[in-house]
């Protein structure tokens, strides 16, 4: 049999306000988060038949208690999708959600699937990082890993090592800048049109509603970053304020193959290039989107430099700008996260990838020069994962170019 | 007039009490997508959805400060009201609104008024006022909604319903009351008042029926229903259009004219055939919905004040709530049943029989147990005879729609026939009789079941007039037997009568309680004694009133003598239970006691003949049964028949308790509203002998 590959479209992308850990999402559910994204896709496109979604792929870190229970099909029972519409978990730590989009897209292109939801959800209030881990005693035993690898912090201080020329003043100073882009993003309304509102119980304020991203901190001045703690070394680098926050959250989005895109009259945000993951030692993890990003542009038979747009994971500042420096690209192109990042929005582990993606998806949408951009992010143990996508709405000219 | 809120709010200090489970009103502001602020007052108990909000006196003063500051507040375009998850609230609390006597619930009555209407009066509502600085409100009903819970979101301009709801309604009527923070008054006036009389008038008095889901929209009751997926989210977005003007809420007219009346006559005529006029909240419930049709929503809302403080001093409120109580809470822990871990698993079903009561026991047993049950007859023709009648009944439930294809194959399988007892009780763990009503026959039948069931099995009869003791008497092991009495039809009726013989033990006692109750029963322990404890009394009453019409008083006269006692005319309900079964029951009992239960010869003839009622079809007396009757020539009237006729109860209630029959009048009265339908209003029966003084001229003293 002849098996045509099929191209894979990003039809829509939304997300739920981010939290900040014990903040707004205190008393709501992990699923539930997932279920009014779930919900508002199909609110949102009435020209899909629910029952044409052929998967609902939901990754979560910790997958226990709220987050468990196979949160892919849990969630799509919950929110009412047909029961023939299955369902399933996925986990890549940070890049849970990116992976239910990279896998679910490999299946539309193989043709197994026509419509996938992809997302992710990760809870950090209610699961915090490393909740209920059991590591294997050959990790220290037989020095497998380092064992700074395991907190992600000190892996972060590991990269300064790494890259001296990555200094604090670079790393807050870019901080500073992701927390006005996010800002400014808001004020232009950026942000908005793809947040669906949560509603959020509080045993002690009564029901509320979550409409905004808790972590952002508008107005944030590289002398305040200057005063914050190093907690994972005396004298050291990263603190709270250069590095994305202890947060709640969840994302979803709507994969489709392009011809049932069309069939459906579906639209279409961004189409899918390729991917890669790609491993690196875990005490430097967030190196990992180098080696990613490398693997996918070699698949895809470009260089960096036809990459008009970038919407990279701010897990930690160093880790962005060890990314930038490695490929020359100033950390105040106006390229990279335009609308800021993790540092501003937060950053709930597994639900990050599909942020990222909705992000590009507005920058595609803003400038019609851009023909290609990628999504690319750090993930704990040492990876790094990249997706490299299209502009639909590209329009023949070189972004940049006069 | 109505009292000032600072007067209410004052007097209302004065009924605190620290056993309050105080609902807080949380107020909240919310910015909606059009930038407009909402302020979203969300009632939580602080407990878990098992135990609602309520209204005590804190709880709305709790809810009177948080609509003052939303209402005070400049930044606030609009006011809501929803509840903690799955539940908006269930109502007064009942504990507080008893504890204030009548004007406790005055001030109740009049505070709960005030402080819901504080968000009423705006468009769309009925209960517009002058000089009230109001915004816009909105009802988010998230969840169960009774009563005061389903009103507090009736005063709103519009309403959300969670399309899951599980229970919205204003019950009141049931328990002797009336929807008295505004419901009798807004109700009709927002859904026309023959939807509202079913709401509060029909639905109670039909057991206490409740609305679900979708109908309370398509009632109007709310104005659009959501999922429970994301119910408040959807109900903030739609609200936001509302405020917006981008969705315009139409209600249909409501006819004021003509069909106004009707509908009120059409309710009343519904209370007079469930009530005979012996429901004061009913009644009082009639007079709201009249009253609905022309009055302002203050003369409305002053009628419903005056109306709580007056069904607050009748008897019918104690004794509803007395009713209350035991439906609630009597019947969930059955008084004197043995520790419960003491009951053995029933994994397997034996019936004796295949007749008609035995097939309807298989199909309740296999339904509610979901284990093996076989019925036993004599040849293989028979039990499969009942075999079919299960299959059938089954299949009956699978067409309407009641049941899945898979539960249905998974039940009739269940079902089997055998004439063999070593196959059909080798391995039961329940054997229930259902044979002819002689001893002889049930000693027989327990015998040869003893030979080869286990050891432990359980051996239960449902004789409605036979010693449970003598029938175990020959057993190996009479400890097995208990007494196991159901209600005629046994699908429908609750109550379940287990008795206790002189050999049983508490492992036997304790598989039956715990296997009633699987059986969605109401379990009641009773002393092994002849009729047990509800045809003992209708017995007697049968008795009485047999003796009287006799005696020379026309049966016309005699049925007519009851309203508000029996659930139907002695005469009516000897037709629904047959002739044939009344007159055994009081030959059972006549034997017993001679000195007291009268044998009717005229019922006698009755049966002799054939003859399934007193009665014709054309509701008259039936001229050839009345050619068989033979009658004196002393007429009484209504008011001596049914005087004599209570004495009776009230004498044969006594002598029930003194022997131990039950263990109290609760348990009497329980039986006779779970099993004879005997007036939930009226406590069953003894709250009735107690305030008319008839227990204390018969018996010397009260029952309570």
């Amino acid at each position: 049999m002849t098996r045509p590959l099929r191209e894979v479209v990003f039809v829509d992308g939304v997300r739920t306000p981010f939290g900040k850990a014990k903040g707004q999402y205190a008393e709501t559910r992990a699923d539930d988060l997932v279920v009014k994204l779930i919900r508002e896709l199909v609110r949102r496109h009435p020209e899909l038949p629910p029952e044409r979604i052929d998967e609902v792929a939901i990754a979560a870190t910790t997958q226990t208690g709220d987050q468990g229970l196979t949160i892919g099909r849990t969630a799509a029972i919950l929110a009412g999708l047909p029961e023939s519409v299955p369902g399933y978990a996925i986990d890549r730590m940070c890049a849970g959600a990116m992976t239910a989009v990279t896998t679910t897209a490999g299946s539309i292109a193989f043709g197994a699937y026509d419509v996938a939801i992809a997302g992710g959800v990760e809870h950090m209030g209610r699961h915090p990082m490393g909740e209920g881990v059991d590591p294997n005693p050959r990790i220290v035993s037989e020095r497998l890993v380092d064992p700074s690898a395991l907190v992600m912090g000190n892996t972060a201080e590991n990269v300064h090592d790494r890259y001296p020329a990555i200094t604090k003043d670079r790393t807050d100073a870019y901080a500073v800048r992701s927390q006005d882009l996010a800002a400014q993003a808001y004020a232009d309304g950026k942000i908005q049109p793809d947040l669906v509102p949560v509603a959020t119980r509080s045993a002690e304020l009564g029901f509320g509603l979550a409409t905004t991203d808790e972590p952002m901190r508008p107005g944030t001045t590289v002398d305040d970053l200057g005063k914050l703690k190093t907690p994972f070394r005396p004298h050291g680098r990263v603190t709270a304020g250069n590095a994305a926050g202890i947060n709640d959250g969840a994302t979803a989005s709507l994969l489709a193959s392009e011809e049932t895109a069309k069939e459906l009259g579906l639209p279409i945000k961004m189409r899918l290039v390729t991917y890669a993951f790609a491993g690196v030692a875990p005490e430097v993890m967030a190196v990992g989107p180098i080696p990613s990003t490398d693997k996918a542009l070699a698949k895809a038979g470009l260089t960096i430099e036809d990459i008009d747009a970038f919407e990279i994971n701010e897990a930690f500042a160093v880790q962005v700008l060890a990314f930038l420096d490695h490929y020359g690209i100033d950390q105040n192109d106006d390229r990279v996260n335009p609308y800021g990042g993790a540092i501003a929005f937060g950053h709930p582990l597994a639900s990050s990838g599909v942020r990222l993606m909705i992000q590009l998806a507005r920058q595609f949408e803003e400038d019609p020069s851009i023909r290609y951009g990628l999504t690319t992010m750090c993930v704990g143990l040492g990876m790094g994962g990249t997706v490299i996508w299209e502009n639909p709405h590209w329009n023949g000219e070189k972004k940049g170019a006069a | 007039m109505s009292t000032p809120i600072e007067t209410l709010l004052a007097d209302v200090a004065k009924l605190y009490s620290d056993d309050e489970v105080v609902t807080t009103a949380h107020l909240r502001k919310v910015t909606l997508a059009s930038g407009k602020v909402l302020g979203l007052v969300t009632l939580d108990n602080g407990l878990d959805h098992t135990r609602p909000n309520t209204f005590g006196p804190k709880s709305l003063v709790s809810l009177n400060t948080a609509y003052d500051a939303a209402l005070a507040d400049d930044d606030i375009d609009a006011i809501a009201v929803t509840g903690k998850q799955f539940i908006l609230a269930a109502g007064a609390d009942l504990t507080s609104l008893q504890a204030g006597g009548p004007d406790g619930i005055r001030t109740i009555a009049e505070l709960g008024h005030a402080v819901f209407r504080k968000i009423s009066g705006g468009a769309g509502s009925a209960a517009s006022g002058p000089n009230q600085r109001r915004k816009p409100s909105f009802g988010f009903i998230n969840g169960l909604a009774l009563g005061g819970g389903l009103e507090v979101a009736l005063h709103a301009d519009y309403r959300t319903v969670i399309d899951s709801v599980p229970a919205v309604g204003l019950p009141e009527v049931m328990l002797g009351l009336i929807p008295g923070w505004g419901g009798g008054y807004l109700l009709p006036n927002l859904i026309g008042p023959e939807n509202a009389a079913k709401v509060f008038i029909e639905n109670p008095l039909n057991n206490g029926r409740v609305l679900k889901g979708l109908q309370v929209r398509d009632l109007g009751i709310a104005d659009v229903a959501f999922n429970g997926a994301d119910f408040l989210e959807q109900s903030l977005v739609w609200a936001d259009k509302v405020l917006t003007g981008e969705i315009v809420v139409s209600r249909p007219e409501i006819d004021r004219g003509q069909a106004w009346d009707d509908a009120v006559a059409k309710a009343a005529a519904f209370v007079a055939g469930k009530t005979s006029g012996t429901s004061p909240a009913a009644a009082k419930a009639i007079e709201l919905l009249t009253l609905a049709k022309t009055a302002t929503a203050d003369d409305g809302f002053a009628a419903e004040d005056d109306a709580l403080v007056a069904m607050s001093r009748t008897p019918e409120l104690v004794a509803s709530l007395y009713s209350f109580e035991l439906v609630q809470k009597r019947a969930k822990r059955p008084a004197g049943a043995p520790d419960k871990n003491l009951a053995q698993k029933v994994t397997k079903v034996g019936i004796i029989g295949a007749g008609l009561m035995a097939s309807q026991f298989a199909l309740l047993f296999v339904s509610k147990l979901k284990v093996p049950v076989v019925l036993v007859d004599l040849d293989q023709d028979r039990a499969d005879k009942g075999v079919a009648y299960v299959h059938a009944e089954l299949d009956k439930k699978l067409a309407a729609g009641r049941a899945t294809q898979d539960a249905t194959n998974r039940l009739k399988a269940l079902v089997t026939g055998e004439v063999d007892y070593q196959k059909a009780f080798g391995d039961a763990d329940f054997i229930i009789e259902a044979v002819f009503e002689e001893m002889g026959v049930k000693q027989t039948v327990f015998h040869n079941a003893e030979l080869v069931a286990p050891e432990t099995a359980v051996f239960a009869t449902n004789t409605s007039s036979l010693s449970i003791t003598e029938m175990a008497s020959k057993l190996k092991n009479p400890e097995r037997v208990v007494g196991f009495h159901f209600f005629n039809p046994v699908a429908v009726m609750p109550l379940l009568e287990v008795i206790k013989g002189e050999y049983t033990s508490d492992a036997a006692l304790a598989t039956a309680f715990a296997t009633g109750k699987k059986l969605g029963k109401t379990t009641i322990l009773v002393k092994d004694s002849p009729s047990f404890i509800v045809n003992r009394l209708l017995g007697r009453f049968m008795g009485e009133v047999a003796r009287i019409a006799d005696e020379g008083t026309p049966v016309a006269v005699v049925d007519s003598a009851f309203a508000g006692v029996a659930p139907m005319p002695p005469y009516v309900l000897i037709a629904l239970v047959g002739p044939a079964i009344a007159y055994h029951n009081n030959e059972t009992l006549t034997k017993a006691f001679p000195d007291r239960f009268y044998l009717s010869e005229n019922l006698h003839k009755v049966v002799e003949a054939g003859k399934r009622s007193f009665y014709g079809a054309d509701g008259k007396l039936d001229p050839e049964v009345e050619a068989l009757l033979t009658v004196g020539d002393k007429q009484l009237s209504p008011e001596e028949v049914r005087s004599i006729t209570l004495d009776g109860l009230a004498d044969e209630i006594r002598r029930m308790l003194d022997e131990g029959v039950a263990s109290a009048p609760e348990d009497i009265d329980l039986a006779m509203i779970t099993g004879a339908g005997f007036q939930f209003w009226n406590g069953g029966i003894t709250q009735l002998l107690d305030r008319e003084g008839i227990s204390e001229k018969v018996a010397g003293r009260k029952f309570h």
